[in-house]
């Protein structure tokens, strides 16, 4: 029987997408542009077993969140801004101890209290880079309520397979935004299970996790007594080993390679009429929506433009960046924020097509109109329209 | 409460070799903990111990149950996640002073208030010993340390008294002096239904006792008898930081609801059946 059409926000879709994902457990604490998350999450856990916490502040919460999923469960936080940079301390102890759990951070304007109610994209290096020290991470970037809801169920699935803590990107436009959707059922989408480690207790310590073949670990309170710990540890026993750089090697390449040796299986990105184009739109979130309006704009007007959206922006596409330059003369990249992803795509085209960027933080989105004005300017285009 | 063999010790241990420094009554306190859970006649398997940064956090590396080092001072959020996920678990939550009551003090007051069934085993030596002898917020005004050299300008916090205002339904204090006495508290917060506190009064020779008692460590072992009170003897009239004295024993102890508890009945009035389907598989 398919869903039934419904009239949702994109918070509401987010945690819609945790309950179908198997999610259990939430933790968070008020803050705007992403409370409706923790509000419906607060009346729908409870009514399936799960549980609703709300803590002291973000740092709680995403530690909440993290003992909740060594437990056993599958566990999310929700925050924006000036929360997702306190939680970047234990977001950091999730990379390093290979915790999954899915934070979400609907971006505001800032940086500090900004424009609590306004949308912005400000925060995409700071998901990628905001925890001290070398690792790796994975982020997703919905531009629509239904991508809210099943790129929801998608974190959860990487946070499982790859054991590691999963960032939704959203921003307070695709957040408080409400469409009609018709959301899959879990019976219709992939749902990834933990699973259990299928050996003796005994044998813990000689098992170990490849790039190839990522091992759940047990939850606390199994007969296999793991221990878990921040500190630089031997991926056999994990014991501490902060005396031998060896380990500490070998423990930094391999977080770092179990998600860049998967980038073709992890990064999703969207190619729109791309087909013949010269000038691509490289454009995430709420503003590949405007991005998008744009390249059915050109089309008509007979100018060669379409759109490259990331919807996984770490790891960066790189693959689909690198395709992407070997067709189109110019790239351009309309962002809430400056330079931040333009600075990115620069890297990855490598001065094989101009790089435009253009960025708005004034948490006012960027308009149809002003994009176009970038494309008319790229084909000297004067006509009015 | 009964002193068990070491051998019987030792087969809670990964290792017996620890970085804590000759000394330190952090390894008293870690076999207190383990004579209490046998005392109790507990499942190793589901004793979980979750801990935060500093020397007392060590300890997870040691013990061989399942165990959390998490970061400073978040040891509590932690547990706090874990516990609510699988009730089943009998956690015990390890943390020196600072990482109790500086960085974590939010933490603390807040997991007291909620009442979640885990016990708080703090190691207060009133100094932050990894890294080297600073003042913390248990450091008691006057104290020299490597950042109090003229003498700590701030009065101390009473981390008992501390988690008893805040809601801690169990709170206790002990000195490895008084061994046994010491896993009778501990193991009475484990058994206790809510959350309790044990606040273990813990030597840094090191640090602490080279910059202020000037006692070696049997010294400041020796000391802890003088400065303990019976809290069943102690008069706040008479006893207390002017007189270097503190209670110990059992301070609080009431019954009140548990927050796990309180959430079933959320559950339910959420429509949710245990052993049913109920609402559990609805469609969003």
């Amino acid at each position: 029987m398919p869903a039934p059409r419904r009239l949702i926000q994109g918070n509401e879709a987010i945690a819609e997408g945790a309950i179908t994902a198997g999610a259990r457990f939430f933790a968070g604490y008020p803050i705007t542009p992403s409370t409706e998350i923790a509000e419906t999450l607060a009346a729908r856990l409870p009514a399936v077993g799960g549980t609703y916490v709300q803590m002291e502040d973000e740092i709680a919460s995403i530690a909440a969140v993290i003992g909740a999923s060594l437990a056993g469960n599958k566990a999310l936080t929700a925050t924006s801004g000036p929360g997702f940079s306190l939680m970047q301390e234990m977001i950091g102890f999730a990379t390093m101890t290979q915790v999954p759990c899915v934070i979400v951070d609907v971006m505001r304007g800032g940086p500090s209290t900004g424009l609590p109610t306004e949308p912005a994209q400000g925060d995409v290096m700071q998901a990628r880079w905001g925890t001290h020290g070398e690792h790796s991470i994975i982020a997703l970037v919905p531009s629509s309520v239904h991508e809210c809801y099943t790129l929801t169920v998608e974190a959860f699935n990487l946070s499982e397979q790859f054991r590691t803590p999963v960032i939704i990107l959203s921003d307070a436009l695709v957040g408080h935004m409400r469409e009609a959707v018709e959301l899959p059922t879990g019976s219709e989408l992939r749902i990834a299970q933990r699973g259990d480690l299928d050996i003796d207790p005994d044998d813990y310590d000689t098992v170990q996790s490849t790039i190839d073949n990522i091992l759940p670990r047990p939850a606390l309170g199994s007969p296999f007594r793991v221990h878990v710990t921040g500190l630089v540890y031997n991926r056999l026993s994990g014991s501490p080993e902060t005396a031998s750089p060896r380990a500490a090697g070998d423990l930094g390449a391999y977080l770092r390679e179990k998600i860049y040796h998967h980038h073709d299986a992890i990064v999703r990105v969207e190619d729109f009429m791309m087909e013949g184009a010269e000038v691509a739109l490289f454009a995430y979130g709420s503003v590949a929506r405007a991005a998008r309006a744009v390249v059915r704009w050109a089309r008509q007007e007979g100018l060669p433009v379409g759109l490259v959206r990331p919807i996984t922006l770490w790891p960066f596409p790189t693959a689909a960046v690198d395709h992407m330059a070997e067709q189109v003369r110019t790239v351009i990249v309309p962002e809430m924020n400056v330079k931040q992803i333009a600075w990115e795509v620069q890297a990855a085209v490598a001065g094989r097509a101009k790089v435009v960027d253009f960025g708005r933080i004034d948490g006012k989105l960027i308009t149809p109109a002003q994009i176009k004005d970038l494309i008319k300017k790229e084909f000297h285009y004067h006509r009015f329209s | 409460m009964t002193r068990h063999a070491t051998a019987e010790i030792r087969e809670h241990l990964r290792s017996a070799k620890t970085l804590w420094c000759p000394g330190c009554t952090n390894g008293i306190v870690t076999r207190a903990m383990i004579d209490a859970y046998l005392s109790l006649g507990l499942d190793p398997e589901k004793v979980t111990v979750v801990a935060g940064i500093g020397c007392a956090g060590r300890i997870t590396a040691y013990l061989n149950y399942s165990t959390v080092h998490t970061a400073h001072g978040r040891a509590l959020a932690v547990a706090t996640g874990a516990k609510l996920a699988d009730p089943e678990l009998i956690v015990s939550v390890v943390m020196g002073d600072g990482d109790c009551a500086a960085i974590g003090g939010n933490h603390l007051i807040h997991a007291a208030r909620r009442n979640i069934d885990m016990t708080a085993l703090v190691f207060n030596n009133s100094i932050y010993g990894m890294t080297g002898g600073q003042a913390g917020p248990t450091t008691h005004e006057g104290d020299r340390s490597k950042t109090s050299p003229f003498g700590n300008p701030e009065p101390a916090f009473d981390i008992c008294e501390l988690a008893w205002a805040a809601g801690a339904t169990y709170v206790a204090r002990g000195i490895p002096y008084a061994y046994l006495k010491l896993v009778r508290l501990i193991a009475g917060g484990i058994a206790h239904k809510g959350f309790s506190l044990v606040e273990a009064v813990s030597d840094c020779p090191t640090y602490y006792g080279r910059m202020n008692t000037k006692l070696d460590a049997a010294g400041m072992l020796a000391a802890q008898k003088e400065a303990a009170v019976a809290v069943e003897r102690y008069d706040p009239e008479r006893d207390g930081p002017i007189t270097g004295t503190y209670p110990v024993g059992l301070l609080h102890h009431v019954e009140r609801a548990r927050f796990t508890d309180i959430y079933d009945q959320v559950r339910a009035r959420a429509g949710y059946k245990p052993d049913g389907d109920g609402a559990a598989e609805s469609a969003p």
